[in-house]
């Protein structure tokens, strides 16, 4: 919303400070970007997406960190998103914002949506590795990425499903239909963009996760065989890269633009999803 | 089965399922508390703060240099992030031009999105050698606060931005019937309206910033130290976790996970502190 | 406003149930008796008992928020679904008492069918919001869902409208046929009633006298109950119409009689000044 201009000395400091930093937020945001594309752009190519690393990474490629971060993300998904919409379901059609086990839950979920990554990954590790045996592995790494991103998915598919008007709900009880299918052939269909947008927020986070995964899905860089297999995944990479290995900088360059590349197709997915919801909403 | 009957089974079901977030929650809180005890029942528990020195492996478990450093960063980071974040969204809500302000924001967005790890990657190959060239070694408290300001600052702009637009119109409206300036509006009019909603927006990013680790722990230095100057090496809680973690045994190991409890606490309360911040929400429903 | 009767003066219907006069032997499905909803210790409406005549159009008129919706959403208990509503008295539906707790929602809902003020299909395929109703209900088979959904399509005269596009999204619909479309969804699970509430106050007025004409044929074989503020077409369409009015912001039964007696010579000055439009 325009405001009125009129130029008193107090405004044109306001102004002025707030071109400023404006301006600097682009310039430096704007340079992190350029420098990172100009120097991983040469060594990036084909085979550099499709080749296992060689010489601790130096040379040849990530093939095998892609599939460690897909199945990562893959059975992340696989074990919270059910729970996520059947909480979710909970939490919007059978309580109120009253409702004294739905405070709790929503409680306990902000509560967990706090809890730094770094703590979350001891807790994997003591957990998962030690507690339940799994060792390092993409399992251990994937339960423990499925409790970060559980209070994500829930809120935004909660937020969903209250969306949708009342009546709908009302008229369905007036066909006689029962709450089950209510909700299972006609609100979840009608919340299918908004649960879409709760995945691709979520992928969002778990791929940019690193500290959680370091203690339990590992770093080994070979292609995992299995589930129960070490597996390291990009953002382990490039942090191994840049801290462990001399002379890893332009492999570690290249990495940061796939992931950055990915997060921007995720981005895009997000922007045109809301779009999706904001025209498809039934007012 | 009738239909009432499978819908009163469902609800139990679910009930059930929604239990799994509170179960992970209390797992996670009694693991911490676990693995901590070892060290709090041989020690008491300030010795994190009077022993002489980090000496783990020789029962030295000083933790007070890394709690200054964790606070000395993140208090660097947000009082840089916050100026700059808010007037970027004042810029972007008032001032700029349309098009403008939409770069902005898509941008923003994306960078909020981006994985600190990669922040912390280009803070090795970009600041620290910035700084090292002024002031040896380069890896220093001042590296882990621009870094730590790059990755808080789209979200402090969002979250700026999305408190001014939901400032009411019709208070807008009749400040601008009035004949107020613009920079009174801002100041008297919005300013106060959206005061709670920053408070909290930026109490809950100190909580982000707190916990965030790899991306610090790549600039830091990781010295354990009380830092003489912001060119100073320093290791935080979360950096100190992340190195000594991996071979970490008994009492040392239980002063890691002492250390991880603590951690969840400050952030705890921070969220604590931003709920009871927030203006009281209408309740709908 | 001014010379409206005060309501000291007003003379509501006794408590009790009875017929109109000249309806004395027409058969009603629907009795509501000395029925109250409160919600939240707030009274909405209190002490209505109205007959619903059997394969008549029975209009329920009256200013908004004197309760005529939430009266409508009593009698299929659609009331649950608002936090802290007590319903009160009894609602005879068939002569069962649906107020009773062991009431069979499901099946008194598909006894009793409600279009809603804004016309809402379901946002899925025309196909669709015909499938998940009739499945609920047993019709398994696609070929019996079909047949139903053409009947039903055909009896509101949509069928040659959507024949081509029953795959379509429902929502593609004009506002005036997606309202059809609802009334023809009800219809598919053969309900003994039918309560619309304002079915035609979101429509253009072509669409609206559509749906009126197709409510006078619908009363051939199905009780209507309609609630609307529109007095002209309570005229145009009722065979018994009930006034209510509301004191102290509760809503109150007035008057009911036979449409003719209430819009030429109601007993009730608040009655006659409404119907003449002084008020409301």
């Amino acid at each position: 919303m325009k405001l009125p201009s009129n130029y008193n000395p107090a405004d044109i400091l306001l102004a002025g400070f707030s071109w400023l930093s404006g301006l600097l937020v682009l310039l430096c945001f704007g340079y992190l970007f350029a420098d990172i594309f100009s120097n991983g752009y040469a060594h990036l190519d084909w085979q550099f997406i499709t080749t296992a690393p060689e010489n601790a990474g130096r040379d040849g490629g990530i093939a095998p960190m892609i599939i460690s971060t897909t199945i990562l993300l893959f059975f992340a998904l696989l074990f919270s998103l059910p729970i996520g919409i059947f909480s979710a379901i909970y939490l919007a059609e059978y309580t109120s914002y009253e409702h004294r086990f739905a405070r709790l839950l929503r409680y306990a979920l902000n509560t967990l949506a706090a809890v730094p990554s770094i703590v979350m990954g001891m807790f994997g590790f003591a957990f998962f590795v030690i507690i339940l045996q799994i060792g390092f592995s993409l399992l251990a790494g994937a339960l423990t990425l499925a409790i970060m991103i559980l209070p994500l998915l829930i809120r935004n598919i909660e937020d969903s499903l209250r969306n949708i008007p009342h009546t709908y709900r009302l008229n369905a009880a007036a066909l006689g239909l029962s709450q089950v299918r209510t909700i299972f052939q006609i609100l979840l269909p009608m919340a299918k963009h908004g649960i879409a947008m709760a995945v691709v927020l979520s992928v969002g986070r778990a791929m940019a996760e690193t500290a959680a995964l370091l203690f339990t899905a590992g770093y080994v860089m070979r292609m995992p065989d299995s589930l129960m297999d070490s597996g390291r995944s990009l953002s382990v990479h490039i942090f191994d890269l840049s801290m462990n290995v001399p002379g890893g900088e332009k492999a570690a360059y290249a990495t940061t633009i796939v992931l950055l590349f990915s997060i921007l197709i995720i981005n895009a997915a997000t922007v045109l999803l809301s779009n999706q919801i904001t025209r498809r909403s039934p007012m | 089965m009738p239909p009432r009957c499978i819908d009163n089974l469902f609800l139990r079901f679910i009930q059930l399922v929604s239990l799994v977030s509170i179960v992970s929650l209390l797992f996670i809180i009694f693991f911490l508390v676990k693995e901590s005890y070892l060290i709090v029942q041989e020690k008491p528990i300030l010795t994190v703060f009077t022993d002489p020195a980090w000496h783990p492996l020789d029962g030295q478990f000083l933790l007070l240099p890394m709690m200054v450093g964790s606070l000395l960063i993140m208090l660097g980071a947000m009082l840089i992030a916050l100026p700059i974040g808010l007037l970027t969204a004042i810029l972007c809500r008032y001032y700029a031009p349309r098009w403008f302000a939409t770069i902005i924001q898509r941008l923003m967005e994306v960078f909020a999105g981006i994985p600190a790890v990669v922040y912390g990657f280009w803070g090795v190959m970009v600041i620290v050698p910035a700084i090292a060239a002024w002031q040896a070694p380069g890896t220093s408290l001042l590296a882990g606060i621009l870094v730590l300001t790059f990755i808080v600052t789209p979200g402090v702009t969002i979250i700026s931005y999305h408190n001014l637009s939901q400032v009411n119109q019709t208070l807008l409206h009749s400040a601008i019937a009035l004949g107020l300036s613009r920079y009174n509006i801002i100041r008297h009019i919005i300013f106060p309206e959206v005061k709670h909603g920053l408070i909290t927006a930026t109490t809950l990013q100190s909580g982000r910033a707190i916990g965030e680790t790899l991306a610090v722990l790549m600039v830091c230095g990781n010295v354990v130290q009380l830092p003489g100057s912001v060119f100073e090496p320093i290791r935080t809680l979360t950096s100190n976790i992340a190195l000594e973690m991996a071979y970490a045994m008994d009492t040392h190991r239980s002063a890691l996970f002492l250390s991880g409890l603590l951690l969840l606490l400050i952030v705890l309360v921070l969220a604590f502190i931003a709920e009871s911040m927030q203006k009281p929400k209408a309740e709908s429903q | 406003m001014n010379n409206l009767p005060t309501i000291s003066h007003l003379q509501i219907v006794p408590d009790e149930y009875r017929k109109a006069p000249n309806a004395q032997d027409v058969a009603t499905l629907i009795e509501i008796k000395n029925l109250s909803l409160n919600i939240d210790q707030q009274a909405i409406f209190s002490n209505i008992s109205i007959p619903i005549y059997s394969k008549h159009i029975n209009v329920l008129i009256g200013p908004s928020g004197c309760g005529k919706s939430s009266l409508l959403n009593a009698i299929i208990r659609l009331t649950d679904f608002t936090k802290d509503a007590h319903l009160q008295g009894e609602i005879l539906v068939a002569n069962k008492n649906i107020l009773n707790p062991n009431c069979n929602l499901i099946e008194l809902r598909k006894k009793v069918a409600m279009i809603f003020q804004k016309p809402t299909p379901f946002p899925m395929s025309i196909y669709k919001n015909f499938e998940i109703p009739l499945k609920e209900h047993g019709v398994k088979n696609k070929i019996d869902i079909a047949a139903k959904m053409q009947s039903a399509l055909k009896s509101v005269g949509l069928w040659k409208e959507v024949k081509d596009r029953l795959n379509k999204n429902a929502l593609s619909l004009s506002g005036g046929q997606q309202q059809r479309l609802c009334i023809a969804r009800a219809l598919t699970l053969a309900p003994a009633a039918l309560l619309l509430d304002e079915p035609c106050s979101a429509l253009d007025p072509i669409s609206s006298q559509i749906i009126e004409e197709l409510l006078l044929e619908l009363k051939q074989k199905y009780t209507i109950l309609v609630v609307t503020h529109n007095l002209s077409q309570a005229k145009r369409i009722a065979d018994y119409v009930a006034f209510m009015w509301y004191v102290n912001q509760c809503g109150r039964l007035v008057e009911h009689n036979e449409a003719a007696i209430i819009f030429n010579k109601p007993s009730n000055p608040l009655t006659s000044a409404y119907v003449q439009g002084v008020t409301g």
